[in-house]
């Protein structure tokens, strides 16, 4: 971890948590039906050079907390707790600093992001495009530019005369991703940015955006619904179900020894090919998302949960230690364990271990009755 | 015993005046209560071979054949197969119309066909799809299910004309991971209960590890390697399938092919995966003295038989003789 | 399934209260009330005798007075009576001869879009030499060499108008027969008709709705041309009024009430019929888009 200048109006204990640090993030979007809360609290913390993978299913909130991180989101949602990024609170930055931290300081590749390309204009041109908005290049420096990152994403230089119709799925991800290094930001937030490509493309993806982060120390946050492909990539994982992390910890250990059912079912739902026991026994998870409007009480995961306790209907734990090691004693993530899940399995006595402290922002302490939702 | 068979079928589109060979050359086979994987990059002609199979699309040469006799296009024909063989798209929210409920949705083939005791026929295919009960789901839209419900309807809408052999495009790619499993788990359950066969079409080795008895590798419309999973996916012996395998995110090693995804309308002459093969690129093939053949003598096309057969000058040679 | 028909009976309500959201559409429904209601009421309220020309019971050419609330014609007719009789003939000819261009447009447009190869291509060759052809010219012709009549102008608008609706038709009909549901439908079994009807007709039938309210209006204005250039249907309609005006040299002479009680009736029937069928665009398309 670097220790760069404290800069005026930022608090210097900020620095800890490295390059991004979230305190008890939750966005909720008005809508006609009512309030959707899409993320519900999250808190976590990305250092300067980590890759950090975002898992979950679809509807869980995983785009929501990527787009908050840059106040990219709609105006009809609302965004409270606390974003620091480089010591700066996100949400209390103007619209002019804003606008200059979004591409030069972090920037998004986007979710579908093949259909997010100008079709109308050449690539390199929409490449080029944030250099000459941030007034970083004269024009024919962000010539060289466009160059220089399109062979940093392996693709020949001509290609910055194509239209994105003239580009495969992978190549047109590539695009994408050569804008997103064009301002040299420090982060890079990739939302499912393989999920549409087939196995070798992915693959193709997947060898770039590793290798560009282990060369140059940029930072990832990587979003996924495939944990498979975020443990071959990120060194932490974040597990999120129903706008909540319910795991987290360094890739191997999620993947390979989840503590939270949710994270292990998502874990087993791509087999590893040649392991025997997967062989005609593909494994799922019952049951549907849930409904953010109607989330059912207790821990949000138990109707679909296969190792629910009587208690989970009303009880809701949140992260907890969970290194493999139980014998220490369990306290509430003070010294920042490495390895966190939200089940009541990993506390120390499950059926009436001490409750978990609830801190007072928590709009569904432990121990609240479950009858209001269904 | 082969139930649905494809004999040397080609299909060719014209593109911008070019000729693409979309299918170039196939022969495959699905058994009575087989489940057939056949995997392959975008654009090697998967689904191009799968609405082959449907006869939505007419092969150039070579024929479909259904129980030993060939498919014939007449319009009385197709309809009276397509009762035996069905499909499952691969996106379920497009495949279903926005306007029509779920029982619309599942009765429109025993519809299309007069099937007597349409609305019993409707509620027990919807079980057998594992949506239960079923009279809770008729009168719901499609938009007010999740991706999983939504690809079961589907499944049922197959299942309600009592198919032989479902055809199934990519039938969890557009699913998340949790529910990955569970429509899996459904295809093999629908084996066991009704011996039903499938072909599944996907890019997703771990797919046909978790449910397919055979696996078919296809590259650049051709068949590469053929053969049972286990030995396929455990062993693969073509250069293509090695490289696949290898780029899982769980594998060691990883073979990223370079190059741009195969182009139909200009196949290569020799091996047509000789471009990008890296046996051929590192050295191997010249050691065991294969790499002019490589270049330039064309393979010849696999037959449909149960073992493992491969379309590779290399594996062959390097194969260890029985 | 009781529960279907609920659920119908929802989205209808839902419609209403897009398109009550809509104000201008709710100002051309309220005309349309108004026009329709006195078009169907006429028959019990007056008496036609008075459009007799040998039973006219009014002073010639007679300004506005409490007998004749809107004067008289030439024939000391009463102009109120004409114009509560004729907007039965105008909007009749408008309605049948907008359903005529619809029912030829949709099937020309379906078939069109569904069937691709050369029955498509020379529908569509046929469609475009519709569409560059002078309606109103072929009309008059189509009139001419039909002899006179409520069902010849009915035929002779429906037939010359439906091009466009045919082209609109098309294209939606080519957008629906992409999706993957049409494809699965194939796969089950079914044929060219089934495809047709429970698949495209559905999807393009708000279009049609909202097209056809378009196309009265479009239809009133050629009647009335049509009567004005002299081929009415036989009867008062506000078209041959104009005309019977214009005879009369009613503008020069300063018989305002000849003139403007026609005009304006058209004008506001077919802008009534525009802004609903703007309105029905606006309520209905973006579910066309956003549901599919
Ligand atoms: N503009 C919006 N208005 C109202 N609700 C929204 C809006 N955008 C998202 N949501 C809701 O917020 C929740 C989280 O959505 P989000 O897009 O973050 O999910 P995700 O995990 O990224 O899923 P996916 O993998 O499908 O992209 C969902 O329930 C979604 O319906
Ligand atoms: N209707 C068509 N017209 C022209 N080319 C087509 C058509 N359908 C498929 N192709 C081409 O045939 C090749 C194989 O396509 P497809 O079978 O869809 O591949 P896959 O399913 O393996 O992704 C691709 O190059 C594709 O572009
Ligand atoms: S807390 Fe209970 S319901 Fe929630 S994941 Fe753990 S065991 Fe399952
Ligand atoms: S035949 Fe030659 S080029 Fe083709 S896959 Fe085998 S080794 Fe590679
Ligand atoms: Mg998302
Ligand atoms: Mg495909």
């Amino acid at each position: 971890m670097t220790s760069p200048e404290t800069r005026p109006g930022t608090r210097p204990e900020a620095r800890r948590g490295g390059l991004l640090e979230l305190r008890d993030v939750a966005v909720t979007y008005r809508s006609a039906a009512g309030d959707v809360p899409a993320v519900r609290g999250v808190s976590l913390e990305l250092a300067e050079g980590e890759a950090l993978g975002v898992a979950g299913e679809s509807g869980s909130g995983k785009s929501t907390l990527a787009l908050a991180l840059l106040r990219l989101l709609p105006k009809t949602a609302r965004v409270t707790g606390e974003i620091m990024l480089d010591g700066e609170d996100v949400l209390a930055m103007t619209w002019g600093r804003l606008r200059a931290v979004r591409w030069a300081s972090a920037s998004v590749v986007f979710q579908g992001a093949q259909h997010a390309l100008n079709p109308v204009r050449r690539v390199g041109t929409q490449i080029a495009e944030p250099l000459l908005v941030h007034r970083m290049a004269t024009p024919a420096r962000a010539r060289t530019r466009v160059t220089e990152l399109l062979e940093q994403v392996g693709l020949p230089a001509w290609r910055a005369r194509s239209y994105p119709h003239e580009l495969s799925g992978g190549q047109r991800q590539r695009v994408m991703i050569a804008m997103a290094l064009a301002c040299e930001p420090q982060l890079i937030i990739a939302d499912e940015p393989t999920t549409a490509l087939d196995v070798m493309i992915q693959a193709q993806v997947l060898t770039l955006i590793r290798s560009l982060i282990a060369g140059r120390g940029i930072s990832l946050i990587m979003i996924s619904h495939d944990l498979s492909v975020l443990a071959a990539t990120c060194d932490r994982l974040a597990v999120m179900y129903a706008g909540r992390l319910v795991e987290t910890g360094p890739s191997r250990e999620v993947f390979t020894g989840a503590r939270h059912p949710y994270s292990r079912a998502l874990a087993e739902a791509f087999p590893t090919v040649g392991d025997f026991a997967s062989r005609m026994a593909p494994r799922g998870l019952g049951g549907d998302p849930p409904d953010p409007m109607r989330l059912p009480g207790g821990c949000s995961f138990h109707p679909r949960c296969p190792v629910a306790l009587p208690s989970c209907a009303w009880r809701d734990v949140e992260l907890w230690p969970a290194d493999r090691a139980p014998e220490e004693p369990a306290s509430p993530a003070s010294s920042a364990p490495s390895h966190t899940a939200a089940c009541v399995h990993v506390l120390p006595d499950p059926e009436a271990g001490p409750e978990p402290e609830t801190t007072g922002e928590d709009e569904t302490p432990a121990g609240r009755p479950a009858k209001e939702s269904a | 015993m082969t139930l649905l068979e494809a004999v040397d079928v080609h299909v060719e589109f014209t593109s911008r005046g070019r000729r693409a060979r979309a299918v170039d050359g196939v022969n495959l086979t699905v058994g009575e209560g087989e489940i057939v994987a056949l995997v392959g990059e975008s654009g090697c002609g998967k689904t191009t071979l799968a609405r082959t199979l449907l006869g939505l699309e007419r092969p150039a040469s070579g024929a479909v054949r259904y129980g030993g006799a060939p498919l014939t296009y007449s319009t009385r024909a197709l309809k009276a197969y397509r009762r035996e063989v069905q499909l499952v798209p691969q996106d379920p929210t497009g495949s279903l119309n926005p306007r029509h409920t779920v029982y619309e949705a599942v009765a429109e083939g025993p519809r299309i066909h007069g099937l007597p005791g349409e609305r019993e026929r409707v509620a027990s295919a919807l079980s057998r799809a594992g949506l239960r009960p079923p009279e809770r789901f008729f009168p719901v839209y499609p938009h007010e299910l999740s991706g999983g419900q939504r690809q079961r309807v589907v499944i049922a809408g197959a299942l309600a004309l009592d198919p032989k052999v479902l055809v199934a495009d990519e039938p969890v790619a557009s699913l998340d991971a949790s529910v990955r499993g569970e429509i899996l788990a459904l295809l093999l359950r629908l084996r066991a209960e009704l011996g039903l066969s499938a072909l599944v079409v996907t890019h997703d080795l771990g797919l046909a590890w978790n449910i397919a008895d055979r696996v078919a590798v296809m590259y650049l419309g051709r068949i590469v390697e053929s053969g049972p999973v286990e030995q396929v996916l455990s062993a693969p012996s073509h250069p293509y399938t090695q490289a696949l395998l290898s780029v899982l995110p769980e594998s060691p090693a990883p073979i990223v092919l370079g190059g741009e995804p195969p182009d139909p309308t200009r196949v290569p002459g020799g091996c047509r995966f000789h471009p990008r093969c890296q046996v051929l690129a590192g050295g191997k093939a010249a050691e065991a003295g294969v790499d002019g053949r490589c270049r330039s003598q064309p393979l010849s096309i696999l037959p449909a038989v149960p073992g493992s057969r491969v379309a590779c000058y290399f594996a062959e040679v390097s194969r260890a003789p029985l | 399934m009781s529960d279907v028909t609920a659920r119908r009976r929802e989205g209808l309500a839902r419609f209403w209260r897009e398109y009550r959201a809509q104000r201008s559409g709710m100002y051309g429904a309220a005309i349309l009330v108004v026009a329709v209601l006195a078009a169907l009421l006429t028959p019990l309220l007056t008496d036609p005798s008075g459009l007799d020309v040998t039973r006219a019971t009014g002073e010639k050419m007679a300004p506005p007075s409490l007998g004749f609330p809107l004067g008289t014609d030439e024939s000391g007719r009463s102009i109120l009576l004409m114009i509560l009789w004729g907007s039965r003939v105008s909007l009749l000819i408008g309605f049948l001869s907008a359903l005529l261009s619809m029912v030829i447009g949709t099937v020309v447009g379906i078939t069109a879009g569904h069937f691709r190869g050369w029955p498509s291509a020379v529908l569509m060759r046929i469609t475009d030499w519709f569409l560059v052809l002078p309606t109103l010219v072929l009309a008059l012709v189509l009139a001419a060499i039909l002899g006179g009549g409520t069902s010849t102008i009915v035929l002779a608008i429906g037939v010359t108008s439906w091009a466009s609706t045919a082209r609109l038709i098309r294209a939606q009909t080519l957008a629906v027969e992409a999706r993957p549901y049409v494809e699965r439908s194939r796969v089950l079994g079914g044929g060219h008709w089934h495809v047709m009807t429970r698949h495209v007709l559905p999807n393009v039938a708000p279009l049609v709705l909202a097209n056809t309210t378009l196309t009265v209006a479009g239809a009133i204005v050629t009647e009335s041309t049509l009567a004005f250039l002299g081929a009415d249907a036989g009867q008062a309609s506000w078209g041959s009024m104009l005309r019977g005006s214009y005879d009369w040299g009613a503008v020069t002479s300063g018989a305002w009430w000849y003139v403007l009680p026609p005009g304006l009736c058209i004008v506001a029937v077919v802008l009534a019929f525009t802004l609903c069928g703007r309105a029905l665009e606006v309520v209905l398309n973006p579910r066309l888009r956003g549901v599919s």
